[in-house]
């Protein structure tokens, strides 16, 4: 018994596509990720469910800002989804351009989320939701500015020429953190601007 | 080395080398070997020095947490002591129980699993070497930062699952709760990190051949065990913050005046607390399922339900958390929901003790030292799960609830299922660690010490529970007939004591004088007892390929036409630090992983992260900023891509993601 026929094929060197070890290890980063904010929102649900006076400090949270804000988000993941594809067959001037609109639509949000803040009636230290409100929004105002970091850099590395159509894969692991991103804030958003509507 | 920029840089067929080819060792020693020194030290990435790393310093928080151990049974051998003042005694059982299960027991179980894996999957290295050196570092000075609180006189104090009200700031307003808090935060980044390894390593850094049903138990059990802890961890590191915030910031997360709740609290950690349990003994028990068949001559009885009963534990492990809670007046429904779920995670383990059972009747055992560890671990483990089966009866909770029993019932299962295995495992795997076997005869005497003074320590608590002696009182009066009782506990636990002592001292003479083990000492059948003892850098000269789950074995195990594993010729991959990347499911060749030199990175990482928590005990936002900063630096050189070849300028880039 031989192993030759096994090793007979050539195989791609280094870091390749979804065959590379960053890329799974941003999927178990995501999981995790994913976990801590389930455990955020599980301490939103159960200290709502717990409450026993009135829980809202507010008549009802606003749509106003947080609506328009919520797509502006989104936008930014679809831009970014089009760039890849754009990457994947080399054309590097529209992968910059959706990284760089990407980034914008990633500060606008930013902009407005600390407007929203800065409108609040509360603060974080009045009651327990003001502490969940300020701390699971903040929580994710921290992983948007990490997405904004990591486009940053990813633009400079882009813009260096590290990257072609087979060979992207920094690109790639950025792009699905920052649509995690944007998922957890469909949760986020639903949870504390939807929800109370339902109840 | 001058290399033609082609195709071929970027697509290679693997060159098929001989594995006793000198100068093939030779080349891969200059690739893999970490230069001797202080640089050395603090750059190397090797897994096998880092999983020595983690067995050590796991080792060296056992002892601590066992001094504690020790004054605390000074104090409770007779009614009436002052050993101890009360407060004290506090922060003795509080930093006792940090050390043993958060320092010691899962990190001496990622000790064996990085020193091992990459030997048992046939594969030069994890998938994320500097990863793991980080975790490493990171869990060292999580370590130190929460023994520091003695430093600063003030201990923490409200038990290890430091419940609130008692852990906030009204009623506990030193420092000592906030060291606690800061350095578990630090200590979950350790873990998860290292969780993240182990968990693309298996997906990842396999030898071609390898697929999941080759793997062996304790590759399932750490599997388990980090994706458990990828899911469980966030929510302990959320529970610290907020309980910091709560008492730093002025949130009201459990604070029931300003709409919080108590009881999120426990909800938050024994989320965590129920599946860290079974992260802590899974793969220990991975560790007797490899284990022990090697001493009973035969592979293990029923691989495949062990196998599916670990991941079948740890997902049930899930749904336990409340009987941690029986006694907090949650509606009867939540409490028998939760009481029928810990009745059935019986189910699984007893399946696993059956086939451990099996194995060694079915088999010819060997009574070597590893052996008696391995066997005793069954017993123990079934007196330890029969009492956890009687306080998943919620009557029977109620009564036992923060009694001895369940300080009997904790210790059967962390030290059997636990302690019992790792130094079996120790005595086991030494000769591949160290090139050198352990001594037999006072090998014998560590475990006869250590089982007797094991069992005449906890099986009397079983007692002073049923009796009604509470947990974590710091004394007690005459009369109650606990007296007798607690003088036992306390000789069986020196006499645990000494046989701990027996080990390490076992341990400093066969490093020195031990017998010369040479490759295979115990004629065991998986890849890590293939490569010499110590193995070399870069583990196997050339890349296995594994066609069964006992490699070296096969010769008296394989059915007629089965193919064989190919252990002597394989794959060379010397273009550099490189190893195999295969398939998930089959482990076919998939793809010539680059891996990363040595570096500073991790340890100034490690450093910077200590600072940032070091900040927040402290309340400087210019530490805060500067550490912050400086992470993003690091991780912005950390993850720069290098040029697959060097001299070519401004071309695609490969990347060492991790």
């Amino acid at each position: 018994m031989t192993n030759g026929p096994l090793f007979q094929k050539q195989l791609p060197v280094g870091a390749i596509g979804r065959r590379a070890s960053g890329w799974w290890g941003m999927l178990m980063l995501i999981a995790t990720e994913a976990a801590l904010f389930s455990y955020l929102l599980f301490s939103y649900f159960y200290l709502a469910s717990q409450a026993k006076t009135t829980w809202l400090p507010i008549a009802m949270p606003s749509l106003r800002l947080a609506l328009p804000n919520t797509i502006i988000l989104l936008a930014s993941s679809l831009v970014l989804w089009w760039g890849e594809r754009a990457m994947r067959r080399g054309l590097l001037i529209r992968q910059l351009l959706a990284i760089g609109l990407a980034l914008v639509l990633g500060m606008v949000f930013i902009v407005v989320q600390f407007l929203e803040w800065h409108l609040k009636t509360f603060s974080m230290t009045d009651n327990a939701y003001g502490s969940l409100y300020f701390t699971i929004t903040g929580f994710h105002m921290l992983h948007v500015l990490g997405g904004i970091l990591m486009l940053g850099v990813l633009f400079i590395w882009a813009a260096l020429d590290y990257f072609n159509a087979e060979r992207h894969t920094p690109i790639s692991i950025g792009v699905v953190y920052w649509h995690f991103v944007d998922a957890v804030w469909l949760a986020v958003f639903s949870s504390f601007y939807l929800y109370p509507y339902l109840r | 080395m001058e290399l033609d920029v082609t195709d071929t840089d970027f697509y290679r067929t693997p060159i098929i080398s001989q594995a006793s080819d000198p100068e093939n060792a030779a080349r891969l020693q200059r690739l893999w070997e970490t230069p001797p020194g202080l640089r050395g030290q603090l750059t190397t990435v090797d897994h096998k020095t880092i999983g020595i790393r983690y067995l050590v310093t796991a080792f060296a928080f056992l002892l601590l947490g066992g001094l504690e151990a020790l004054m605390m049974r000074l104090q409770l051998a007779h009614a009436n002591q002052h050993v101890l003042t009360p407060e004290q005694y506090n922060q003795m059982f509080t930093m006792h129980g940090i050390t043993m299960i958060f320092l010691y027991a899962l990190p001496v179980l990622s000790g064996f699993s990085n020193y091992l894996w990459p030997l048992l999957l046939g594969s030069r290295d994890m998938a994320f070497p500097r990863l793991n050196a980080l975790s490493y570092w990171v869990f060292l000075f999580s370590g130190l930062f929460i023994y520091a609180s003695f430093l600063a006189g003030d201990g923490p104090n409200s038990g290890w699952f430091n419940y609130v009200p008692y852990s906030s700031l009204s009623y506990n307003p030193g420092q000592g709760i906030d060291f606690y808090a800061l350095g578990m935060i630090l200590l979950g980044i350790s873990t998860t990190v290292g969780s993240i390894n182990f968990v693309v390593t298996l997906f990842r850094s396999r030898a071609p051949g390898m697929s999941l049903n080759r793997l062996p138990i304790l590759v399932w059990g750490t599997l388990t065990a980090s994706v458990g802890n990828l899911l469980a961890v966030p929510a302990v590191s959320l529970a610290f913050l907020m309980l910091w915030m709560d008492r730093r910031v002025g949130t009201h997360f459990f604070d029931d005046g300003g709409g919080g709740n108590p009881l999120l609290w426990q909800h938050l950690f024994w989320m965590f607390g129920h599946p860290w349990v079974y992260a802590i003994v899974l793969p220990a028990m991975g560790i007797i399922s490899d284990g022990l068949p090697t001493f009973c001559r035969r592979p293990l009885v029923g691989y495949t339900p062990v196998a599916l009963s670990t991941v079948a534990t740890m997902f049930i492990g899930f749904g336990v958390w409340v009987h941690h809670m029986f006694a907090t007046g949650l509606p009867p429904m939540s409490l028998s929901f939760f009481s029928a779920a810990s009745f059935v995670i019986v189910i699984p383990s007893a399946v696993a003790v059956f086939a451990w059972i099996a194995t060694i009747w079915m088999g010819r055992p060997v009574f070597k030292v590893p052996f008696l560890f391995f066997a005793s671990f069954v017993l123990l483990f079934v007196i330890g799960g029969v009492s956890g089966f009687m306080t998943a009866a919620v009557p029977l909770d109620w009564q036992l609830t923060d009694t001895y029993f369940v300080v009997a019932h904790l210790h059967y299962v962390l030290l059997g299922i636990n302690v019992f295995p790792v130094i079996g495992g120790i005595y086991f795997w030494f000769p591949k660690i160290t090139g050198r076997l352990m001594d037999e005869r006072l090998g014998r005497w560590n475990f006869w010490t250590m089982f007797i003074g094991f069992n005449l320590a906890f099986f009397p608590m079983h007692i002073s529970g049923l009796l009604g002696m509470p947990r974590r009182i710091y004394t007690y009066s005459n009369g109650y007939g606990w007296d007798t009782l607690n003088f036992v506990t306390t000789i069986g636990a020196f006499l645990f004591a000494i046989g701990v002592l027996l080990f390490v001292a076992n341990v400093a003479l066969s490093l020195r004088r031990g017998e010369k083990s040479g490759p295979n000492p115990w004629d065991a059948s998986t890849l890590e007892w293939a490569v010499a003892s110590p193995p070399p850098p870069y583990n196997f000269a050339v890349i296995p390929t594994v066609a069964s789950r006992h490699p070296l074995w096969e010769s008296h195990l394989s059915e007629e036409g089965s193919d064989s594993s190919v252990l002597d010729r394989g794959p060379l991959l010397a273009q550099g630090r490189e190893t195999m990347g295969v398939t998930v499911l089959d482990g076919e060749p998939d793809v010539i992983l680059k891996m990363p030199p040595d570096s500073f990175a991790p340890l100034v990482m490690a450093v910077l992260l200590t600072a940032l928590c070091y900040s927040a005990l402290i309340h400087s936002g210019w530490l805060c900023a500067l550490s912050t900063v400086g992470i993003l630096g690091c991780l912005l050189i950390w993850l720069w891509p290098t040029a697959l070849v060097q001299s070519v300028k401004c071309q695609t880039m490969d990347v060492h993601y991790d």
